[in-house]
């Protein structure tokens, strides 16, 4: 485990085998799905639910 | 293993077993069903949760169920305004308007409602959270200060139900209850 | 003799010491060992104390025994759920994480002396949270809804740990990239590692919604704001509050695949199938924080379906696939052991007698069946209204977090010990009989506190019978037959609690010690040797007629379960 093929071929996305396929890919970056992790639920559970809870009409 | 790396580097090519597939078809078209029949329900059931509410503040509120109790008190044979256990009992007109609110540690008032009749019933706290808990039909609702719930019922069924709050509120949470009383 | 690199190995001139475990081969270093270690001993003692606290709370709802007074009750409920659903959750969490992210990777802990912060940040937030609420000002149960308020200690309390286990987490990640960028590791993360990302993103979401909903809280509390909207407050809380819980499912399904591999060298059926699994977590299982918003005003429907199903119940279907592959996996590698006779002989013969086997396995089970479908019922729209705030609520998410998450967590700690702790299993008699003590106690638990709350029980309720109550009201007596049933299991949790506390303790102080030469564990891990013999590659289909069972009769029961409650509410009053 020395000059490893690790991060060439995250980067190249190239292995010695072919290219890793996207899915793959994405699968692989632990940063990327925390930012969709994220950024979902946030748009989706808390700015949405907050919208709707500001907008209750008032009452008489 | 799965606790090591895939030993196949490009794992995302592997073929899916055919028990793995039918079963990932079998499930997500069940999760389909059930989001479908969540929406279906509001046109073919009659039991969804309104969500008509209102901004109010709790002395408004408070103001408007004391009005309404006051209207349409329950008046005895003797001709004295009918109570229980020191609370007004309330029967509204049929199909009217009713209100009822939560506070530390009752629901209040007492209302009379008649089978079949669709209300539309008002829900509100003074003061903290509580939760409306119809029993024994078991029909629970959260109800908030400072926002009016407005919601359509109905009564099925007649005889005396509880009103048991399932919010927890404070030290007196256990002794809070309120009464519907459904006549036929 | 495990060897240990006396001389620290220079990696990008970083100093780290390293040992080799002889059991699983892996590349231990210190510093990721020693918080693994911290982390997880003081998640027992939080375990500890909020076991008790729970036991206290059982034998109070439990009618004829109501063993404390009101006030305690209330207190101690509340005390319970912060210390077993926030304190031991969490630190055990953050041990499986750097577990996941240093030890399987082979890698160095990123910035130990971080670590170190977040573990006292964490433990002060702990115990400060317990002061106040023993302080009996902070009696506003784990959810601490506004307008009610508890002392500005509870609210701090949480602000602290919360920042702790978001650093703990934070380190996680970094671990990661110095695993990356030191190539511990060659190719893709393995998949409980996978696993583990899951719960951490999870969790930051979960920390994150924390801190918003709660610093603004704690200045209430202070008076420096005014006031608190109910509603919203409710809204974000539940950001925290139900997400901290999804972190749970991430981090036990992938103690699932570890003990699986660890124990009987079950290898994943496919490593796409059940990484998009994990996918449908990340993605959408925090959106189901709306299960506890389906009985209020002001949320529109579409709001709630679209959150309540987890996205068309995309992620349901992860946790489905989990309940396919973790036994398919076990099935798939007993036969291959040799256990290949019928239908259920890989079941049958598997080692019921191992902890960690037995725990895993029930965990599988109990969560599917139990937890999972009483889960989904509670939080379909309408259905809600039906159970929500009632003991039903309890009853599913001790299924859950106790029967589930818990159990796991206890089953892989059966492993910790030896491997980590180098100490081998004490008493293994009582080992041995200990998750089923915790599992059919727990399952018991959620059982009939699910059967009080159908029958209209309310939870969080210090009395049934409504004594001292404006109104009077009767609940069926057949509510107080389940409440002393849910006592009666709760004691038996309870026993099963304690047998693994004193079996973890003893073993950890005066278990056998493991680098003695040819000294072998009690519960031993799965001969690797036959590892090598049969490569999935090799079979390319294989039969898994058992567990198609299996998952044939929970589809059964969920439909069924499902389409009674439907029956159920349609029953109820008409409301609209």
């Amino acid at each position: 485990m020395t000059s490893s093929d690790n991060t060439n071929d995250t980067a190249k996305g190239e292995t010695p085998e072919g290219p890793v396929p996207a899915m793959q890919r994405v699968l692989d970056n632990p940063f990327l799905l925390l930012f969709l992790g994220v950024t979902v639920p946030a748009v989706l559970y808390i700015i949405w639910g907050v919208m709707e809870v500001a907008s209750v009409p008032i009452g008489n | 293993m799965a606790i090591t790396p895939p030993s196949n580097r490009l794992w995302w090519k592997e073929p899916i077993q055919a028990v793995e597939l039918g079963w990932i078809i079998l499930a997500f078209l069940w999760g389909l069903f059930m989001f479908f029949f969540m929406i279906a329900w509001h046109f073919i059931g009659d039991q969804n949760l309104s969500n008509e509410t209102y901004r109010v503040t709790p002395e408004g509120f408070e103001e408007k169920v004391v009005a309404f109790a006051e209207e349409f008190q329950k008046i005895g044979a003797d001709g004295a305004p009918v109570e229980e256990d020191g609370v007004p009992v309330v029967a509204p007109p049929e199909g009217g308007d009713v209100y009822m609110l939560a506070r530390l540690w009752e629901f209040w008032p007492i209302l009379e409602l008649k089978n079949g009749v669709a209300y539309r019933f008002h829900l509100s706290s003074t003061d903290w959270q509580h939760g409306f808990s119809l029993q024994p039909t078991n029909i629970n609702i959260s109800v908030h200060p400072g926002y009016e719930h407005v919601f359509t019922l109905t009564p099925t069924s007649s005889g005396d139900f509880g009103v048991v709050c399932n919010e927890y509120c404070g030290i007196g949470h256990h002794t809070m209850t309120g009464r519907i009383r459904v006549v036929d | 003799m495990t060897s240990i690199d006396q001389g620290a190995v220079p990696v990008g001139g970083v100093q780290a010491s390293y040992r080799t475990c002889r059991f699983t081969g892996l590349r231990v270093e210190a510093n990721a060992e020693l918080l693994i270690k911290v982390n997880a001993v003081t998640a027992v003692i939080f375990l500890l104390i909020g076991g008790l606290m729970g036991l206290l709370v059982a034998l109070t709802r439990w009618p004829a025994i109501q063993l404390l007074p009101a006030e305690w009750f209330y207190l101690v409920l509340t005390g319970h759920g912060a210390n077993v659903l926030l304190f031991w959750i969490l630190f055990f969490e953050i041990a499986v994480l750097y577990f996941a992210g240093a030890i399987l990777l082979g890698a160095r802990l990123a910035a130990p002396k971080f670590a170190w912060l977040a573990f006292i940040l964490m433990l002060a937030g702990a115990l400060m949270a317990n002061y106040a609420v023993l302080r009996g000002d902070s009696s506003v149960m784990f959810t601490s809804y506004p307008p009610m308020m508890a002392s500005h200690w509870f609210y701090l309390s949480l602000i602290i740990f919360a920042v702790g286990a978001l650093l703990a987490v934070i380190i996680f990640f970094a671990t990661l990239v110095v695993a990356k960028a030191e190539n511990t590791y060659n190719g893709s993360v393995p998949l409980v590692t996978f696993g583990a990302i899951t719960a951490a993103i999870i969790a930051v979401f979960t920390l994150a919604s924390g801190a918003i909903i709660l610093i603004p809280t704690w200045l209430w509390s202070v008076g420096l704001i005014s006031g608190i909207d109910s509603l919203m407050y409710k809204v974000i809380w539940w950001g925290m509050g139900h997400s901290s819980q999804q972190i749970n499912v991430a981090a036990h399904v992938a103690i699932w695949y570890a003990i699986a591999a660890m124990v009987l060298g079950a290898k994943p059926l496919s490593e796409k199938v059940s990484r998009m699994a994990f996918l449908m977590y990340i993605l959408f299982l925090q959106l189901a924080s709306a299960h506890h918003l389906l009985a209020e005003p002001g949320l529109s429907s579409t709001w709630k379906i679209v959150n309540t199903s987890y996205m068309m119940y995309l992620a349901v279907l992860g946790s489905l696939i989990h309940g396919l592959t973790v036994p398919g996996a076990i099935e798939a590698a007993q036969r291959r052991n040799g256990f290949n006779r019928g239908w259920f002989e890989w079941l049958t013969k598997a080692p019921w007698g191992n902890p960690a086997f037995s725990g895993m396995f029930m965990s599988l089970v109990m969560f599917g069946f139990i937890g999972g479908i009483s889960g989904v019922v509670l939080g379909t729209e309408q259905l809600n209204v039906l159970m929500h705030n009632t003991i039903y609520v309890p009853g599913h998410f001790h299924g859950t977090v106790v029967a589930g998450t818990t159990l796991a967590f206890m089953a892989v700690t059966y492993l910790l010990v030896p491997l980590l702790f180098g100490r081998d299993i004490i008493w293994p008699t009582i080992a041995k009989w200990q998750p089923y003590f915790f599992g059919f106690g727990a399952a018991g638990i959620s059982l009939f506190m699910m059967g009080a709350g159908t029958l209209g029980v309310a939870r969080r309720h210090w009395d049934l019978s409504l004594t001292d109550a404006a109104h009077g009201y009767e609940f069926p007596a057949a509510a107080y037959l389940m409440m002393g049933l849910n006592g009666l299991a709760a004691i038996l949790a309870a026993v099963g609690g304690v047998m693994f506390i004193l079996v973890i303790v003893g073993s950890i102080l005066a278990g056998p010690r493991l680098d003695r030469p040819g000294a072998t564990m009690t519960f031993p891990l799965h001969d690797k040797s036959r590892e090598a013999v049969a490569e999935y590659g090799s079979e390319i289909h294989p039969k898994l007629p058992g567990t198609i069972v299996l998952v044939t009769i929970f589809f059964a029961a969920f439909v069924l379960y499902y389409f009674v409650n439907w029956k159920y509410l349609s029953e109820l009053w008409l409301f609209n």
